[in-house]
């Protein structure tokens, strides 16, 4: 198989496929930066308290602590 | 073997075509005064949530202008100011538009949401919503008062910005809203009064094309009266403080006195110097939100240093 000789739509396109392609990698970059941000935040922390289960968002650090274990002898 | 055929186009739009879709220049505004709302807020984001915020806001606003230049390719192709652009000029197909308009409107309005809030990714929804369907569907081509309540979709971004950083609407995001909003009417209107013709070409019913030039300039006197107490009274709040104060006193007396002109001239005075006043109104008007927000953003930057603030 060979590759055609370059088509001109490819060069008339070229501004626009390039501005498609930087505009994604900016995308995907900033989500990126973003979720870096958000899980060094902490912010997505709260949907996995135990608790109150998915969506809760008590922190942790507010949780009750647990009842201690009944000690009665025999 | 898979090969590439193509109809030769006169004209095909560029990467930037695109771009004009989404009204830079109008977007311009829209990341300063989002960018001074969410900075002057009292809470702060990280510096890539705030980019974030400000970048969404900024493609919400492209995206309600990528809508409205679908909608109203038939009167921008009519209208002087407006036939070049990529839809009345061909270069955009209108489903071209109308398809990147809902993309990145639903993109924007998610990414906001994600970034900071749901508050947030709301107002902006509803923004994107006013400027489209109330505005560019409904109030444009029926009312005269289309500037008026069209110009809301305009002054939600400081709100926006706002909102993003708090979670929560407060009178300083109202304010900073109404300052917005009370501006564009006498903004436009000395506009209209030298682009009347474009407008009434395009059978678009502007003040000045229902009521006559007369009564848009007292109207533009009546709303910039409106507009002094509104600018003024952001100085006492938590945002504001006397750089503001004597930069709000000073713009807004050189506003009123503008708007005092176009008031007393006529017809005649305005054709024989080709609208210098009102032209010269207009160009301020730009300069009085831009340094009203700046100042804005002048009495937050230098708080700490004991200058800014009351």
């Amino acid at each position: 198989m060979s590759f055609p000789p370059e088509h001109e739509i490819h060069r008339r396109r070229f501004s626009r496929n390039l501005g498609v392609g930087v505009a994604l990698g900016s995308f995907v970059a900033l989500v990126f930066a973003l979720t870096l941000v958000k899980v060094a935040n902490g912010d997505l922390m709260h949907a996995n308290d135990a608790p109150g289960g998915l969506g809760s968002t008590v922190p942790m650090t507010e949780m009750a602590p647990a009842p201690a274990p009944a000690t009665t002898s025999p | 073997m898979a090969d590439i055929r193509s109809f030769e186009q006169p004209q095909e739009a560029g990467f930037g075509d695109f771009v004009q879709l989404l009204k830079p220049r109008v977007m311009s505004l829209v990341v300063f005064t989002a960018f001074v709302g969410l900075m002057v807020a009292p809470v702060h984001l990280h510096p890539v949530e705030a980019f974030t915020a400000i970048l969404f806001i900024a493609l919400g606003a492209g995206a309600s202008g990528a809508l409205n230049m679908w909608w109203d390719a038939d009167i921008d192709l009519v209208m002087r100011r407006t036939k070049g652009r990529p839809v009345p000029a061909g270069l955009v197909a209108p489903g071209e538009a109308l398809a990147i308009g809902l993309a990145l409107s639903g993109i924007s309005v998610v990414m906001l949401a994600l970034a900071t809030n749901m508050l947030a990714g709301a107002l902006l929804a509803f923004t994107i919503f006013f400027y489209a369907v109330v505005y560019s569907m409904w109030l444009k081509r029926s009312t005269p008062q289309n500037i008026v309540i069209g110009g809301a979709a305009g002054a939600f971004p400081p709100m926006i910005g706002w909102v993003a950083a708090t979670g929560s609407i407060s009178t300083e995001a109202v304010l900073m809203f109404m300052l917005i909003f009370m501006w564009t009417p006498p903004h436009f209107w000395s506009l209209a009064l030298f682009m009347n013709e474009d407008y009434s070409k395009a059978g678009v019913p502007m003040l000045t094309v229902t009521h006559g030039k007369k009564s848009t300039r007292t109207h533009i006197l009546v709303y910039t009266i409106l507009l002094v107490p509104v600018a003024l009274a952001t100085s006492f709040t938590s945002i504001g403080g006397p750089i503001y104060l004597a930069t709000s006193l000073i713009l807004n007396a050189e506003f009123l006195r503008g708007a005092y002109r176009i008031w007393k001239r006529d017809e005649v005075q305005a054709e024989a110097d080709k609208y210098r006043v009102e032209k010269s109104v207009f160009k301020f008007s730009l300069l009085y939100l831009f340094l009203h927000f700046g100042a804005l953003l002048a009495e937050m930057v230098l708080r700490p240093y004991g200058i800014g603030g009351w």
